[in-house]
């Protein structure tokens, strides 16, 4: 398993074309404590760069991106009764959701964990 | 210089800026200054931490303006006032702060005030994005009668919370025999300062101007008190949405008369149709026909059945097919108090009754509120 991360701070976690997308750490910190978390439809087809999901704080909603092409398979459920989890361990249990990827040479367009870091 | 990139060179600062990045604001720019929307704790503990406790606010971007009759009494200043201003000034007592719209010739709002009358004169402050065209309207109708005097140099930061009191009243030991709305002048850790008990979080709590060179000082001495936490202008409007207290520029403007934002209650007996003082400022034709047969939108609160929350822009259905329009969300956020999706908006009449069901669109989406009462939250108010 690999995982990517994106300049607008997603990752994305490979395996083979089955992949689980979040926001980094640093993300979440600047969101500050999320109410609200919701995903597009499963089977929804979206391009890279395409809203695929939404976090809203307090103040604001903010867009996720699907880092790469391809196609929804599943929302992290357990964010509909706490949508905190993804303050709690963003590149962990609060993952957003599950696609899978169109094609898995798109990711080496995407960024390492130390070329996100370097930011 | 404080910083190696200034946010930008022709953003103005508060008297509190140093202490604000020493305390670890995140600055913004807001209504032309650079303020602190977050301290560290971040919004949503602020925004508890308020309404539990006490939290203080730096609010210097907003105006304070003095206005002093020539004749030498309040009463002619308050007369004054009440050419600009649909409210009873004159039946204002000594000590006393009442809240007032500025209005325009169509009855719309230019602004909305806290007006104090302070003994010798008029103690006025107004939004920070309004200040200048409200200190030069203000000025051009009433300089022949008065003296307008613009303190914006002066710094107001706001105490509010349950706790206010006992954080304020050993520094500021008159504070425990005021009321809401009371404004006094006195001291404050040996600093003059001007002391009112309101605020626009819906808590019991106070707000405190001083000179802009004392400012650090008051703030320092207040934030020494326990249970007080700095909070920023985030966790303010949350805090005042939840109050159901409109935000000028998002909830009332010059498109919305007192009638239709429903705060009719800021108009007094004294001003309205029979009234003693009936009419006088500009608008008033139409602010009294609306009063006589009603309007074509209402503002209204709005609680969100589910999750998900509806922000200002959503437009608002009667269906939740999204066939009928019926209006739109003027401000929206996630209550933390309240533990839901809150707003306010307008609406067509028919569906402004309490318990009314109405959908909002977000995200291509109709999802359900229910028009409900505000406050959304009890307030703590000392009456």
């Amino acid at each position: 398993m690999t995982t990517y991360y994106t300049k607008s701070h997603e990752w994305i976690r490979v395996d083979g074309d089955q992949a689980t997308v979040g926001i980094t750490a640093h993300a979440s910190e600047e969101l500050g404590e999320l109410v609200f978390v919701e995903a597009k439809d499963e089977g929804t087809e979206v391009a890279a760069g395409d809203a695929a999901a939404v976090v809203e704080s307090v103040k604001a909603a903010s867009d996720i991106y699907a880092p790469v092409a391809g196609t929804l398979a599943g929302f992290n459920d357990a964010l509909s009764d706490d949508p905190t989890l993804v303050g709690k361990d963003p590149e962990g249990e609060g993952w957003i959701f599950r696609m899978t990827v169109a094609n898995p040479d798109d990711l080496n367009g995407l960024l390492t964990a130390e070329q996100y870091k370097s930011l | 210089m404080d910083r190696a990139f200034p946010m930008s060179d022709s953003l103005q600062r508060t008297p509190l800026y140093d202490l604000n990045l020493e305390l670890g604001a995140k600055m913004v720019p807001f209504a032309g200054f650079e303020m602190p929307i977050q301290f560290p704790a971040g919004l949503m503990t602020e925004h508890l931490h308020t309404r539990e406790k006490a939290g203080l606010f730096d609010v210097s971007h907003m105006g304070q303006i003095r206005i002093a009759a020539k004749s030498g009494d309040v009463k002619d200043a308050a007369a004054a006032l009440e050419t600009l201003v649909p409210a009873d000034f004159v039946g204002l007592a000594a000590g006393r702060q009442r809240y007032g719209l500025l209005t325009n010739e169509k009855g719309g709002i230019l602004d909305d005030l806290m007006v104090a009358n302070m003994g010798k004169d008029l103690l006025v402050v107004v939004n920070a994005g309004c200040k200048v065209q409200d200190a030069d309207r203000i000025e051009k109708a009433l300089s022949d009668r008065c003296v307008v005097t613009r303190q914006f140099d002066r710094a107001l930061m706001a105490l509010q919370g349950p706790a206010a009191e006992a954080a304020l009243a050993p520094l500021c030991p008159a504070v425990k025999d005021m009321r809401f709305m009371d404004v006094i002048e006195t001291e404050l850790a040996g600093v003059p300062v001007t002391v009112s008990r309101s605020g626009y979080t819906g808590e019991d709590g106070f707000e405190i101007g001083c000179a802009g060179a004392d400012a650090e000082k008051v703030a320092r001495a207040i934030l020494a008190q326990p249970d007080v936490l700095p909070i920023g202008l985030g966790a303010r409007d949350s805090l005042r949405l939840e109050a159901g207290l409109c935000l000028y520029g998002n909830d009332i403007d010059v498109t919305t008369t007192p009638v239709e934002a429903s705060l009719g209650w800021a108009i007094q007996k004294a001003r309205r149709e029979g009234g003693v003082r009936e009419g006088g400022y500009p608008g008033a034709d139409v602010v009294l026909k609306q009063t006589r047969d009603g309007v074509a939108r209402k503002r209204v609160g709005l609680v969100a059945d589910g999750r998900a929350p509806v922000r200002a822009g959503a437009k608002l259905f009667a269906d939740a097919e999204g066939q009928k329009e019926i209006g739109v969300v003027t401000s929206g956020a996630f209550g933390p108090s309240v533990k839901a999706p809150v707003a306010m908006g307008y609406v067509t009449p028919e569906y402004a009754a309490v318990d009314t069901p109405v959908f909002a669109e977000l995200r291509g989406k109709y999802v359900p509120l229910h028009v409900r009462a505000m406050p959304f939250v009890a307030p703590g108010f000392k009456r």
